[in-house]
């Protein structure tokens, strides 16, 4: 890292006047310095996660950690927080193994260096040791088209199942307001009721086994990566060697688009995601078991092991659609399946809400 | 005039994976002054290899990569308009590879 030079501007700090501002803030347009940037995005979460009582003394807490940006900047916020306002929390990194090589084990990498750096211990549970495949078996067989739904099938099953392993009481996630914003765009352009009514909630799954929080809900992409290039924190930034970015991409371009123009955006995006009414008589999907392997499923089989049998039976197709409209009538829905494939193909699955 | 610039957040890959490159960039009369303005395109030029819409939009940063002047958030110093000095470090971030 060179010395840097003379700073460019000679604005001073809004809120200390005294030290030369370093970043605006997308949130409020303040030009802030370093340190006070520090104190107050790191408050910011602390206000988030009291106001919400994400969390309860005592209780065991996994970190989903994929090595990249925003995991490697809540664990790091995470643990100065807990021990900063005493929470009382155990916290766990918890990653997945994909099985994707070139691309998670280098990230893996990564996420064992935070293990050290923080002092939290890690778990790690790979696709091969809980569904026998890897994802660079799955794509061998099934290309590099709707590889995306498998990968995020599993691997939101694969969290459950390590938070279990953990024995914790909750999982947190890093995705940031970007993501969200993204994610209420992509559901409302996918016409997904169901998903569009919790994907701003920042604690779901609290009638399951293990709640799911996002402690990031109101903080920035942008101000994420200036708090981990300020902290010179180590993270990962490698697209998924097998991720076509193509339909999320379209709406995090957009997103980035409109935030250029006003930064505002991206939380009005939010908020009138949280304001969405679902009228009464909309039948939603009923949550129960899978009758296979127990897993929360609207379904007879929860969709991880649909597709799992399918490739178990050298049917990859099996499963890959609208899951809605699945097991119940199978005739109606065989046209629409295959009219709505790549829509489901859930680009980037590291995103699943 | 002697500049030091670093890719980061995935930005290394479209130039052969090297992050900090030292360059010289000269403006095109002597009493002109590098801006930020004429520096992407003479980085779209001798620095990227590859996937150039990951880097640049129209005639700016695409939306979502920071860029830092000496550790400065470059909407402070007036982003396409930054005059550049001799030393100065430019950093570009990417925000747009994964989570």
């Amino acid at each position: 890292m060179a010395a840097a030079a003379k700073p460019k501007n000679g604005r001073l700090c809004s809120i200390c006047n005294d030290r030369r501002a370093a970043l605006k803030r997308p949130k409020t347009l303040e030009q802030i310095c370093r340190e006070c940037f520090y104190a107050v995005f790191e408050d910011e979460i602390h206000k988030v996660i009291v106001e919400n009582q994400i969390f309860k003394p005592g209780e065991r807490i996994a970190i989903g950690a994929s090595g990249g940006k925003d995991s490697t900047v809540l664990a790091y916020v995470l643990s100065e927080l807990n021990r900063r306002h005493n929470y009382g929390l155990d916290l766990f990194l918890l990653s997945v193994d994909e099985g994707i090589t070139g691309y998670r084990d280098d990230s893996l990498e990564t996420v064992k260096r935070n293990e050290i750096q923080y002092g939290l211990p890690l778990k790690v549970v790979s696709y091969k040791e809980l569904y026998g495949w890897t994802m660079d078996e799955i794509v061998k067989l099934i290309g590099l088209k709707n590889n995306c739904t498998f990968c995020g099938v599993f691997r939101r099953q694969a969290l459950d199942r390590g938070a279990a392993l953990l024995k914790v009481d909750k999982l947190v996630t890093g995705h940031n307001a970007d993501d969200i914003a993204e994610t209420v765009l992509l559901n409302i352009l996918r016409g997904d009721i169901a998903r569009l009514s919790r994907c701003t909630s920042i604690t779901t799954g609290e009638d399951g086994p293990i709640p799911r929080c996002k402690p990031f809900k109101y903080t920035y992409e942008k101000e994420i990566v200036m708090y981990a290039y300020f902290k010179r924190l180590d993270y990962f930034s490698t697209e998924c060697i097998y991720s076509p970015n193509a339909y999320r991409g379209f709406v995090r371009e957009f997103i980035k688009d409109l935030e250029r123009i006003r930064p505002r955006a991206i939380l009005d995006i939010i908020k009138s995601g949280e304001d969405f009414r679902i009228s009464a008589s909309t039948k939603m999907p009923e949550q129960g078991n899978c009758e296979r392997c127990g897993y929360i499923s609207s379904q007879k089989w929860c969709k991880a092991c649909v597709l799992l049998e399918g490739l178990n039976r050298g049917l990859p197709k099996l499963g890959i659609g609208r899951s809605r409209v699945l097991s119940n009538e199978p005739n109606k829905d065989t046209k629409q399946t295959n009219g709505t494939k790549n829509m489901q193909s859930k680009q980037c699955g590291t995103l699943d809400f | 005039m002697q500049l030091t610039l670093e890719f980061g957040g995935g930005l290394e890959l479209l130039c052969d994976s090297v992050k900090i490159h030292k360059v010289d960039v000269d403006p095109q009369t002597e009493e002109e002054k590098v801006t930020m303005k004429q520096l992407l395109p003479w980085i779209r030029t001798n620095l990227i290899k590859e996937r150039l819409e990951m880097f640049m939009k129209g005639d700016s940063v695409r939306p979502g990569v920071l860029v830092l002047v000496n550790d400065c958030d470059w909407e402070l110093s007036g982003q396409l308009d930054t005059v550049l000095e001799e030393k100065d470090v430019i950093v570009f971030i990417s925000t747009l590879h994964g989570g």
